[in-house]
């Protein structure tokens, strides 16, 4: 071959190394419609306040409540901060699965076991040094997420049963096994007759941050585990070799089975991590902020986390984001009810509210028409 | 619905070997079940257990039925460990379903004898409860029936019944029973025709609006139950349907009380069955329905509207699963609690898989959930060793089962979950 | 009943689907539209048919304009289209499809089966179709399913009959019968738009003729006046012969053997029963049948996809019956998968991400357990330069990109290393003539440097024009072998052994 039609061939693919640039579409789904989700969710959380007799004055207080709640003082910081943590963590998880084609609804009940097996490892292991208790701790809850969402990917591996209910299923069933376990003797605290377990003790505690400027902040090192998580997930899903895998089984199964990748190592794998993300969450609110499990000490940050994972559209630094502004509303929302008196399963309305507008742009884009360049101009092609 | 995906992965070809290792393993399971019967419900259980079959105040009382335990159970655990060699031994590959279902109603049976040995127990009682119990997940299970039969995915199903519980204890305790129950229809209905719309206008994932409804609905009727029953409690208050016995046929034994002492409920949901069914089967709109949710694309190019017809069966299906959640109020406890439907509407789903889409088979497997829900709270009164924590798991565990056994079995509308887009 | 397309219209986001399009149909008479794949042909019998509403331009029927609303309407106008894919609902009985949309009912809108089938008996004996009302639709096989489509045409007194691709499933014979159904609707006195790419066709059955191409009419014309050179070349705008140049093969050892192959489908029936043959090196091996006779699940045992119930492969003188994916891909097998959409590549994805979707493990991609982007990167320009495939990056999403230039990416990553065994399943579906004709020349060349090649295709023009061999597959067995290179080979006879003719 000519050295000239060599060059040429080079100069060719040159090109194709081009990047296509990002075009406004881009930018519309990551930024212009979250912000009209969120303003039209606090309208409509403004109207239902309206609808349950809450009156204006209220509402505005509310509102003010909220904002200084989240991010109004150091104290609030540290407050959104430490919501956040949890729903940042099992959100990755959720993230990672739905990449993978997973739809699993059950990080509540693997943050549950997670964070109970972190708090028996926590008192069982009473003595060690904390470089080795802690991380030991937080293992234990990793392990445990993991295998109890194995036991759903296993299950649609297996024999196919969709993983939606299969998880929901496995949520009520933790909640059982929750019951039990605080009931065991080796568990319940000594000398309490209502469920409630053990302490645990300071050498598996994650350190707070900020206890040096005032001790009721509660911000703790389980920010460092979830940055930390936001790096390893996103590793995982745009540089490793099983990453690309679940995302080519999330896209497309049939092509990745005929790409020769294994569907049931697949389903089984990104579960098992989608769990240990969600047990890690589990520990990280055990070991970091609540120091003991008690009945549904998740408090349904399985389920908020489903929210933040979809609002931040299964990319890591979406759901990083997205976990600090749900775990703002959270912190704010807490506020609120002190200060107006509104019950803060407001806040759940709008989180919902905020997904809708978020999971369906064409509906944002219905209501915003001006918002957006008209649909003629978007790129398609015959069927 | 559910996982078109795994379905493809075995790509319609099934292998002889296949059937006779899946006639292995559930031959494995029939022996396992046999010791457990023969060891355990066998050796541990002395004295008679006790049926009652009839109350006092029934006018044919039917005498007790009284098993001896041991030996019932000894006689089970021998049928039980035939059943599983002849599934080993032979492969008996065309029997395999049966004798599981067979073996697993065996077990149920051996666990009631053991449970009850030495007590009394009312029969009676507890098929009565189990068709009460069935009411929530047989109406869940076709509000899925006839979103799916369209090709909707409904995991809303759970939010709708929680609105319609909602809906009747607030509507109720200011309008009465009827006027709560016909605004738990309507609120059931509208959130199906929101559901429609999302999914059919806007194209959201099934999945995802389902999910968010039921998060919206949860986070809607716990704030107002904090927000506004708190503070006046005469607006969770509502009066409840009581049972009416049906003359004659109420006075059956056994079936009678089952069947025609319940409440409105009751009879409501066996009627609805029975439409949907002739529906679904047996008119114009049903074909055209079924049409839709099977070949979208071919419905169209007949003229049938696809997103008219999914709209309009979408909100039916919410309107009964409006219907059903009132249940929980209107025909129950008469007051709302958070969260108070406790997934039955994902158990609901799982009976529509079990009973195949179809209306009738939604209802049967709804039976077997109650079953399950009231064995556990009956078995609660017995005393058994059994922690209560666990038998509380029962129908989890058993939607668990039935999710995963017998989802390859059955087919779903060869359309369920996708979106139809029409140029 | 006469309709007139007048300067029809339509476009799809910037693709023109349809342009300026004029068009008269005549009763009792057959229009033969020709124009190879994405001329236009579906969009705008679509349009007549009343499923898509034109951007521009008018119906007229009659001589009186209509407009379409909704596909009822097209119907109700007379109007009946049978669809390329056939739009019937396979758990439905035959009745039950016929009647849906119009269907007879009595009280409570209780639907009356017994009226209907009898309507469709008196339909059937009409025109002599010959099928079962209460047949399962699943159960039966193409040619009768089509004829269930004709019939629902039938049933609504359509006067304008539109045929999309008929003949892409029929056997040679079938589609004589198929032809002699047309000609008596003809003779009934119903407009026939017959719509096809294949050129002998066309002349055989139409009256007349119209030749679409980029959704322009480029031609038009009196079959007996035109040959099937001049048609080509109006149909792709510059002459083209249809043969492929090959030289005479030089087989050499077995490749390929499958020995004794067996599989069961969902019923317990065989999908594969007992298949036997080989495939050497330098040789193209062709496997002709109609769809649905195993062909699917053979190609998916051979390449690993499906474990048989019993039976060998032995590849490269290796037992691989029990081989993954993987391992096949790994030992030199190329698998061109018969739906590029479903399962060849991933639409989301980039142009570089699909071009390592089989290889993304291997040392050559990676660092330890991270993938090399970049390089991934460099040599997917590499392979798309190399395959003629165009984007304007390999960080576009391939699913932006055309038919034939997915199919070429699809192809690139498949040969474009070591390969001792192609297998090709459907390999140029739904393309244009140029990466038809581009895709044939790299098979053969993939042959000619000591591949063993199998290709499975439905159109049996590409499998005569490119195999040494052929295989005629009839369910689910190996029904006949045909030898191209011992002189040229009878048509009739392989479409014979398609029908399940034993020769």
């Amino acid at each position: 071959m000519s050295k000239t039609l060599n060059d040429k061939i080079d100069a060719a693919a040159e090109t194709l190394l081009n990047r296509t640039s990002r075009g406004r579409e881009d930018f519309e789904t990551l930024v212009v419609v979250p912000i009209f989700a969120v303003i039209v969710a606090l309208i409509l959380g403004a109207l239902i306040m309206l609808a349950t007799n809450v009156d204006l004055a209220t509402i505005g207080k509310s509102y003010v409540a909220l904002a200084h709640g989240s991010v109004g003082s150091l104290s609030a910081i540290s407050e959104t901060l430490t919501a956040a943590i949890p729903l940042v963590l099992a959100g990755l998880g959720l993230a990672l699965g739905f990449r993978a084609g997973l739809f699993n609804i059950g990080a509540e009940g693997q943050l549950l076991l997670g964070g109970m097996a972190a708090v028996v490892a926590g008192f069982m292991l009473d003595g060690l040094p904390w470089v080795v208790h802690l991380p030991i701790a937080l293992l234990a809850g990793a392990l445990v997420g993991a295998l109890y969402a194995s036991i759903a990917g296993w299950l649609k591996a297996a024999t196919g049963a969709h993983e939606v209910i299969s998880t929901i299923m496995l949520n009520l069933i933790s909640f059982r096994l929750l019951d039990y376990f605080l009931r065991q003797p080796f568990i319940q605290k000594e000398g309490r007759a209502d469920p409630i377990s053990k302490s645990v003790p300071d050498s598996a505690e994650l350190p707070r941050l900020l206890d040096w400027i005032d001790p009721n902040l509660r911000v703790h090192a389980g920010l460092f585990l979830m940055l930390a998580a936001v790096a390893f997930v996103y590793w995982i899903l745009f540089r490793s070799k099983i990453g690309f895998a679940f995302r080519a089984s999330g896209e497309n199964l049939h092509a990745a089975r005929y790409a020769g990748m294994h569907s049931s190592f697949i389903i089984i794998a990104a579960m098992a991590t989608a769990g240990a993300l969600a047990g890690l969450a589990g520990a990280s609110q055990v070991l970091g902020v609540l120091d003991r499990a008690t009945p549904g000490f998740s408090a349904g940050i399985g389920f908020d986390a489903i929210a933040v994972a979809l609002m931040g559209r299964s990319h890591p630094l979406g759901v990083l984001l997205a976990g600090l502004l749900f775990g703002a509303l959270e912190a704010g929302g807490r506020q609120m009810q002190v200060d107006a008196g509104v019950s803060i399963d407001l806040i759940s309305i709008i989180q919902a509210l905020i997904i809708v507008f978020i999971a369906a742009p064409l509906l944002v884009k219905a209501i915003f028409p001006w918002g957006f360049r008209s649909d003629s101009q978007a790129k398609g092609g015959a069927k | 619905m559910i996982s078109s995906q795994t379905q493809s992965t075995q790509s319609g070809t099934t292998l002889d070997s296949g059937k006779a290792r899946q006639a292995r393993i559930t031959g494995a399971i029939l022996l396992a079940l046999a010791c457990l019967v023969l060891f355990v419900f066998g050796m541990d259980a002395s004295g008679d257990a006790t049926f009652r079959l009839s109350r006092p105040t029934d006018p044919w009382a039917v005498p007790n039925l009284v098993v001896p335990a041991g030996p019932f159970n000894y006689i089970a655990g021998a049928i039980l460990a035939f059943l599983g060699v002849r599934q080993f031994l032979q492969g008996g590959v065309r029997w395999t379903s049966l004798s599981l279902g067979l073996g697993l109603a065996i077990l149920v049976m051996a666990f009631l004898v053991w449970a009850t040995a030495g007590k009394a127990f009312s029969l009676t009682g507890m098929l009565q409860a189990t068709m009460v119990r069935a009411v929530p997940i047989a109406l869940g299970g076709l509000a899925g029936v006839l979103c799916e039969r369209v090709a909707v995915v409904n995991i809303a199903i759970e939010g709708m019944l929680l609105a319609g519980a909602f809906t009747g204890a607030l509507i109720g305790s200011l309008l009465g029973g009827w006027g709560g129950l016909a605004a738990a229809v309507v609120v059931g209905g509208a959130f199906g025709f929101i559901l429609a719309a999302l999914v059919v206008t806007y194209r959201m994932d099934q999945i995802i609006a389902g999910v968010v409804i039921n998060l919206f609905v949860l986070g809607l009727t716990s704030y107002v139950s904090s927000q506004v029953f708190s503070e006046y409690r005469h607006l969770n208050n509502a009066p409840v349907f009581r049972a009416f016995k049906i003359p004659l046929l109420g006075d059956i034994p056994v079936i009678g009380p089952m069947l025609f002492k319940q409440n409105l409920f009751v009879y409501g949901a066996l009627i609805l069955v029975a439409i949907s069914t002739y529906y679904l089967f047996f008119t114009r709109n049903g074909l055209r329905a079924r049409a839709v949710g099977e070949h979208p694309e071919a419905a169209d190019t007949l003229g049938i509207n696809v997103y008219r017809t999914r709209y309009i069966h979408v909100t039916l299906g919410g309107m009964v699963a409006g219907f059903g959640g009132a249940w929980f109020t209107l025909g129950s406890v008469g007051r709302f609690d958070e969260n108070m439907t406790g997934g039955r509407g994902f158990i609901g789903l799982a009976a529509m898989i079990f009973g195949r889409w179809h209306p009738v088979g939604a209802l049967a497997a709804a039976l077997v959930f109650g079953f399950a829900d009231s064995l556990q709270q009956k078995l609660a009164l017995l005393r058994t060793p059994i922690p209560s924590e666990f038998l509380a798991m029962s129908p989890y565990i058993a939607t668990i089962i039935v999710v995963a056994g017998f989802i390859g079995k059955a087919q779903p509308p060869a359309a369920d979950g996708k979106p139809y887009v029409k140029e | 009943m006469d309709v007139e397309l007048r300067g029809i219209t339509k476009r799809f986001g910037p693709v023109v689907a349809n342009d300026g399009i004029n068009l008269q149909i005549r009763a009792g008479e057959v229009l033969g539209l020709l124009g190879e794949n994405g001329a236009g042909k579906s969009t705008m019998m679509n349009i007549l048919s009343g499923l898509y509403a034109p951007d521009t331009g008018d119906i007229l029927i009659n001589g009186k304009k209509v407009v379409f609303e909704d596909p009822g309407d097209g119907i109700a106008a007379g109007i009946g289209m049978v669809h390329q894919h056939f739009m019937l609902v396979p758990v439905f009985t035959v009745a039950e499809n016929v009647i849906l949309g119009v269907e007879p009912t009595g009280r409570f809108d209780y639907l009356d089966l017994k009226t209907a089938r009898k309507q469709v008996r008196d339909i059937n004996d009409r025109y002599g179709l010959e099928v079962d009302p209460d047949a399962l639709i699943e159960t039966l096989p193409v040619g009768i399913q089509q004829r269930v489509e004709i019939l629902k045409v039938l049933f609504r007194s359509a006067d304008v009959i539109i045929l999309d691709e008929p003949t892409a499933v029929l056997t040679p014979q079938e589609v004589e019968d198929f032809f002699d159904i047309v000609r008596s609707l003809r003779d009934a006195g119903k407009a026939i738009v017959f719509i096809t790419h294949k050129l002998h066709e066309i002349l055989e059955i139409s009256d007349r003729i119209s030749v679409l191409r980029h959704g322009r009419i480029t031609g038009e014309g009196d079959p007996a006046k035109l040959t099937t050179e001049t048609l080509a070349e109006m149909m792709v705008g510059r002459p083209v012969s249809f043969t492929v140049d090959k030289s005479p093969p030089h087989p050499g050892r077995p490749m390929l053997s499958v020995s004794d192959l067996c599989l069961f489908d969902a019923h317990d029936d065989f999908a594969l029963d007992h298949v036997n043959f080989e495939v050497h090196s330098g040789e193209v091996v062709g496997i002709a049948g109609v769809q649905g006779n195993g062909q699917t699940e053979l190609v998916e045992t051979i390449t690993g996809l499906t474990r048989p119930a019993s039976g060998m492969i032995r590849f490269d003188d290796e037992n691989v019956t029990r081989a993954s994916v993987r391992d096949r891909h790994r030992m030199g097998m190329a698998h061109i998968p018969e739906d590029r959409l479903r399962s060849g590549m991933i639409s989301n994805f980039t142009v570089a991400e699909n071009m390592v979707l089989n290889s993304y493990y291997a040392p050559a991609y990676s660092k330890g357990p991270e993938i090399d982007w970049p390089k991934v990167q460099a040599t997917a320009a590499q392979y798309c330069v190399d395959f003629d495939v165009r984007t304007p990056s390999v960080f576009l999403p391939a699913g932006n990109l055309s038919g034939g230039n997915q199919q070429k990416m699809v192809v690139a990553r498949e040969l474009e290393r070591e390969t001792k065994l192609v297998v090709a399943s459907q390999p140029t579906r739904g393309l244009d003539v140029g990466s038809i004709e581009y895709i044939h020349e790299r098979l053969i060349a993939a042959r000619d440097e000591g591949d063993g090649v199998l290709i499975v295709s439905s159109e049996l023009d590409e499998i005569m024009g490119l195999s040494d061999r052929i295989l005629v597959m009839f369910e689910g067995r190996i029904v006949a072998e045909f030898d191209t290179t011992k002189g040229p080979i009878d048509r009739n006879a392989v479409g014979l052994a398609m029908a399940g003719a034993s020769s």
